[in-house]
């Protein structure tokens, strides 16, 4: 296939513990280290490997938000990508629009594989890539943890409750990445010096002219209930005791 | 009124509990009267027992040889074709649910609302975020139809006891060719089901190897518990993925967890919070498992682990 198209979202890091703010009007992100969605990172991956084994020839990544995204598309680019493109909005975008956005990118661009991260870790809605696949009119292989293509078809191995399902797809498809579908590689230096380079495109938002959806108001931020931190025992006999207490054991 | 279409979540032969939980969810709707659709090969056995669930009024089935195996793509156009005149489409939080109901919501027009955790008015909602760092209640639209998941750990199963009426739906829908179902590798085990266990034993990355995981199948058969674990578990091949626990693995509200070895990682922590009784066991005082357990044992796992599964 010619192009690959990635999805890169720019999160708050996994390492991050997230605070409500004291108003309820969301959480704390001033100051706060942010990152490339981790499955999003999984997915660039896919994409450089299945480039570097000769069956694609240009991996294309995305991004949706803020100026400050290009942060994280220059490390796409610096991981391998050979270009970037940002769909520039002030707005928090609903995954609905998110997935309508993409598919506009998706009709300039005409790729043969879409690949993203299965959830992005600041609101886990695990939404985009099933939401785009439809929009497109096209499969999806949601959750995957192996990923093999064949001509003009791909066999998806999915993570799922009961253990692992594998399906068969068509292509063009989407593609969503679980965390075992491979180890991301590092960035080097030189890398990030010759990232600067590589083109990066900006469109704002309203130039792809999308469909307002109907929007979910978020009305209120809360921390969660804590639980109490319980007691100690010193030996196994003592957490005999404890566990007996609750007729547990 | 709230009219609620809940998709059912089976195996072909048996209805899967999540089902259960998500009725258990839609009821807490005002004015809720609740169908459930079972989509199969054929449907007749997994019918009978979404019928018997109470606050159901109708179930409705759509047998056809396309629906053997629960494909998302394959399933969804039907889903929509059912959802005529309902004002919520409810699926469950599992891979079924989180794979599926997008795909619904897209071709309805509408955002989803992912992993309600409670019902607080008929278009009002609270969902974790951030690995359950925050709570975010949600607001939908009142004139579209309203999609969301139910997170199963939040909910316990609604009764049975229920004899409502089955009847087959007349649909027709193109459905695409595009994806097709190729195998699928069930983990075998005799274990009770992660999901639905009462008592679970959970290991971490401190076990070391698949060989002393063997230290935690002795314990949960002993207290005929299902077993779980953390991703770097997982990750280092000690055990298969459908036991992980966590926020991109298993959300699991059993009575009892036992967490050995587990330093107690917010990603991990946010798929038992709704369990019963929280031990921990890890060597490591400061580990923060110790904030959320219950009961704490500081000791090593390879002597503490053995000696509690002679002891019980």
């Amino acid at each position: 296939m010619d192009k690959i198209l990635v999805g890169l979202k720019r999160v708050v890091d996994y390492n991050v513990r997230v605070r409500v703010k004291s108003d309820g009007s969301g959480v704390e992100t001033d100051g706060v280290k942010m990152s490339i969605n981790p499955f999003d990172e999984i997915a660039l991956e896919e994409a450089l490997r299945i480039k570097e084994k000769g069956a694609a020839n240009e991996i294309i990544v995305v991004s949706i938000g803020t100026a400050e995204a290009q942060q994280q598309l220059r490390t796409g680019l610096a991981m391998g990508a050979d270009r970037a493109i940002l769909v520039e909005t002030e707005e928090s975008i609903d995954a609905l629009s998110c997935a309508r956005a993409l598919l506009e990118i998706i009709k300039r661009e005409d790729p043969g594989l879409v690949i993203l991260g299965k959830q992005a870790i600041d609101d886990d809605n695990i939404q985009t890539g099933q939401m785009l696949a439809t929009l497109w009119g096209r499969p999806q292989g949601s959750f995957a943890s192996q990923v093999d293509l064949d001509g003009d078809k791909a066999r998806i191995v999915r993570e799922i409750d009961v253990g692992l399902e594998t399906i068969e797809i068509d292509l063009p498809a989407v593609i969503t990445a679980d965390l075992r579908l491979n180890e991301p590689r590092y960035v080097k230096l030189p890398d990030i010096m010759k990232a600067k380079k590589k083109p990066l495109d900006q469109i704002p938002l309203a130039e792809l002219g999308i469909e307002a959806s109907p929007r979910i108001e978020k009305t209120l931020f809360e921390p969660p209930a804590e639980r109490q931190k319980g007691v100690m025992v010193d030996d196994v006999q003592g957490l005999i005791a404890a566990l007996k207490d609750k007729g547990l054991v | 009124m709230a009219r609620i279409l809940v998709i059912a979540e089976h195996d072909g032969v048996v209805l899967n509990p999540s089902t259960a939980k998500t009725v258990a969810c839609a009821a807490e709707i005002d004015g809720a009267e609740i169908d459930i659709a079972v989509l199969a090969e054929s449907s007749s056995q997994v019918a009978t027992e979404a019928a018997a669930l109470a606050s159901v009024t109708r179930v409705r089935t759509v047998d056809n040889e396309a629906n053997k195996h629960p494909l998302a793509a394959v399933l969804a156009p039907q889903i929509v074709a059912l959802a005529e005149g309902y004002s919520h489409v409810f699926g469950p939080s599992t891979t079924f649910g989180k794979d599926l109901m997008p795909r619904v919501a897209a071709l309805l027009g509408v955002n989803q609302i992912s992993d309600i955790m409670s019902v607080e008015g008929t278009h009002t909602f609270k969902r974790p975020i951030y690995a359950g760092n925050a709570i975010v209640t949600m607001e939908a639209p009142a004139d579209v139809t309203v999609v969301a998941t139910v997170r199963t750990a939040s909910y316990r199963a609604i009764g049975g006891g229920n004899a409502a009426t089955v009847e087959s739906a007349d649909i027709s829908v193109e459905l695409p060719t595009h994806t097709r179902f190729v195998e699928m590798q069930v983990g075998s085990s005799d274990r009770p089901d992660l999901q639905a266990a009462p008592k679970v034993v959970a290991g971490g990355r401190a076990l070391a190897s698949e060989e002393n995981f063997a230290l935690i199948y002795s314990l949960a058969d002993k207290l005929g518990a299902g077993v779980g674990a953390t991703r770097a578990a997982v990750d280092a091949g000690y055990v298969p993925n459908e036991l992980q626990v966590g926020q991109t693995g298993r959300i699991i509200a059993p009575d009892l967890y036992i967490a050995i070895g587990i330093s107690g990682a917010i990603q991990h922590v946010t798929g038992i919070k709704d369990a019963g009784t929280i031990v921990a066991i890890n060597k490591d005082e400061e580990a923060p498992i110790f904030e959320v357990a219950d009961i704490g044992l500081v000791g090593d796992l390879f002597a503490v682990v053995p000696e509690l599964t002679d002891a019980l």
